[in-house]
């Protein structure tokens, strides 16, 4: 197997989703079996083939950097899960 | 009014423009069909008040005599579009109640020429699925049945509640989005036309983004000159996608109907797969002789690296979702599940948020993108992909446009293949390839099954070039002459 129990949990904490013990040796069987058939990719040469990053042809535009819109703290603020005030409110960061 | 429902996009225009009917008597039509078809699951939203709304607002623009290209004319719209006010959810719980304060570029630029939206339409979560059982609000029932059959097939995915809507008359056209097949395989999954514009036409802006270097809008609708009419409103240059080209959006729908005489057509080699049923087989060599009769050269060419196609998508695909997917951390918006501490909050709120495939989507895109794997997996596959457009590159070299089958089966069961994510993966082995390379591709339906069910043909061009695949899409409708509906049941 290309992906044991111990990379599906440490896949899962840098992907942050909690990932019930029971369910682990599960996903990585699945994972395993799409990763083997991705594996097919190394039977194609790419020795000198530049990395396809972007499907157009066209340069990154510029922008001038000012405020296009903004000052509406109720528009920003209408789908969050929780707020006081003007102000998200979110779980301890620092101690 | 059923009547109503039944009009093509053109002839709606038409009637409307001439006034035998106003755009509230075809809305009010729709948003009763649409009632009466909630056995199909394919609104997750019906917005009829709205759609009245707009419907009279339309009907005022036109005795005003100020009528836009789509005026009064109800639609879809797919689940990924923002609309403002108005529930988007992606197909998804995490955002299950989110309600943009924008809205999408796209449905901006089909309001401003004066559309009517009918109500969101139902899709796989995050568009990532083809058979439309991964949306959080259960799967869109495919309007066609096998013939004396009952089992529920599916309409295909990502954007299968448009093709459902479309093809049971639920709107006279959707908005739809592809990353790896999700508008063709729909459309061939449901006898409806579909098509995926060149990477860059459409913009992405206010679109929830899945793979931003293959995602692209596109339209669904019953006949190709309804989805010219409907890409040419829904294109543009749009500054807030740096990716949207800056080049004018041409008249699409004037290059539906134009001779296709002289033009060459590439059939790839390499689409000839093992276990293919022999009547797409078959279909296809019909398509190829239609044109033939309609005076294109058919010219046989190599993709050799198409096999490869599928494999570097689930690689580039899922990495790209990876990254984008981390927004949904429920803090500014979207589910929150609060945990002891912040990266608990994160872990739970995620998890309960996303469904299975999802989770396997942004974990294999983790897995390649982590310390380690990047090179062997992540850069691999951008290489592969390169290869795969420079394939295309040779053939355009010797013809215009290319023919294939768009889906290596016809609508399958819902249940079939949701326990194996390879054999599922496998349906969009025809479609993929076309969004690596950021080229144009469309979906027509050319004939029925043994069973009675719509199988659809695959024209791929260049990149910019859809008015060709316009013209050959025309051609093929004409030919196959595909009169078939499937039988109300609903």
């Amino acid at each position: 197997m290309t992906i044991d129990a111990a990379t599906v949990r440490k896949v899962a904490r840098l992907a942050r989703i909690a990932q019930p013990e029971e369910t682990v040796e599960q996903l990585a069987r699945e994972l395993s079996g799409i990763m083997d058939w991705i594996e097919q990719l190394s039977e194609v040469d790419t020795d000198g083939v530049e990395p396809m990053t972007s499907a157009v042809h066209v340069p990154m535009p510029m922008r001038d950097d000012l405020v296009t819109e903004g000052g509406d703290p109720e528009v920003v603020l209408s789908n969050s899960p929780k707020r006081v005030g003007n102000f998200f409110v979110v779980p301890k960061v620092v101690e | 009014m059923s009547e109503l429902t039944s009009l093509t996009l053109k002839a709606a225009l038409d009637g409307l423009a001439s006034k035998s009917f106003s755009s509230v008597e075809i809305t009010q039509a729709h948003v009763e069909a649409v009632e009466a078809a909630r056995a199909l699951n394919a609104y997750v939203l019906e917005t009829p008040e709205k759609a009245l709304k707009m419907a009279k607002a339309s009907d005022a623009r036109r005795a005003a005599g100020t009528a836009g290209p789509l005026e009064g004319a109800p639609l879809g719209i797919k689940d990924l579009f923002c609309t403002e006010g108005v529930r988007s959810t992606a197909g998804s719980k995490i955002i299950g109640d989110f309600k943009p304060t924008y809205e999408s570029t796209v449905t901006s630029n089909l309001w401003r020429d004066g559309a009517v939206m009918l109500g969101k339409l139902n899709m796989d979560e995050f568009a990532m699925g083809s058979s439309n059982e991964t949306s959080a609000w259960g799967p869109v029932v495919n309007p066609w049945r096998t013939q004396g059959g009952n089992a529920q097939l599916t309409p295909g995915g990502s954007s299968g509640g448009s093709a459902s809507a479309v093809a049971a008359e639920l709107c006279l056209g959707a908005t739809a989005t592809d990353t790896g097949g999700s508008i063709r395989q729909p459309a061939s999954f449901t006898g409806t036309v579909g098509i995926k514009p060149t990477y860059g036409r459409c913009s992405r802006w206010g679109i929830v983004a899945f793979a931003s270097s293959l995602d692209q809008a596109g339209p669904m609708a019953r006949t190709v000159e309804d989805t010219a009419i409907l890409l040419s409103s829904m294109a543009g240059h749009d500054p807030k996608d740096s990716t949207s080209l800056p080049v004018e959006t041409p008249d699409f729908a004037s290059f539906v109907g134009k001779s296709v005489k002289g033009l060459r057509i590439g059939v790839p080699k390499e689409y000839r797969v093992d276990g293919m049923p022999a009547e797409i087989d078959a279909l296809w060599e019909q398509g190829i002789a239609w044109l033939k009769d309609a005076g294109c050269e058919i010219v046989e060419v190599s993709l050799p690296h198409t096999k490869y196609a599928l494999p570097a998508y689930y690689i580039v695909a899922p990495a790209e979702a990876s990254s984008n997917l981390a927004r949904y951390d429920g803090m500014r918006y979207g589910l929150r599940v609060d945990g002891s501490n912040l990266t608990e909050t994160y872990e739970r709120s995620r998890a309960a948020g996303f469904g299975a495939e999802v989770k396997r989507r942004i974990m294999i895109g983790t897995y390649v993108l982590s310390a380690g794997y990047y090179d062997a997996y992540y850069l691999k596959a951008l290489k592969v992909r390169r290869r795969i457009a420079d394939d295309f590159d040779q053939a355009f070299e010797k013809v215009d446009a290319l023919l294939t089958p768009t889906a290596p089966s016809a609508a399958f069961q819902l249940g079939d293949k949701a326990d194996d994510p390879v054999a599922m993966y496998l349906n969009d082995i025809f479609t993929v390839t076309v969004n690596l390379a950021g080229l144009p591709g469309m979906s027509v339906p050319a004939g029925l099954d043994a069973s009675g069910l719509p199988l659809g043909l695959q024209l791929i061009g260049r990149a910019l070039d859809e008015g060709t695949l316009f013209s050959l899409g025309g051609a093929l409708e004409k030919a196959a002459n595909f009169r078939a509906k499937p039988q109300k049941w609903w």
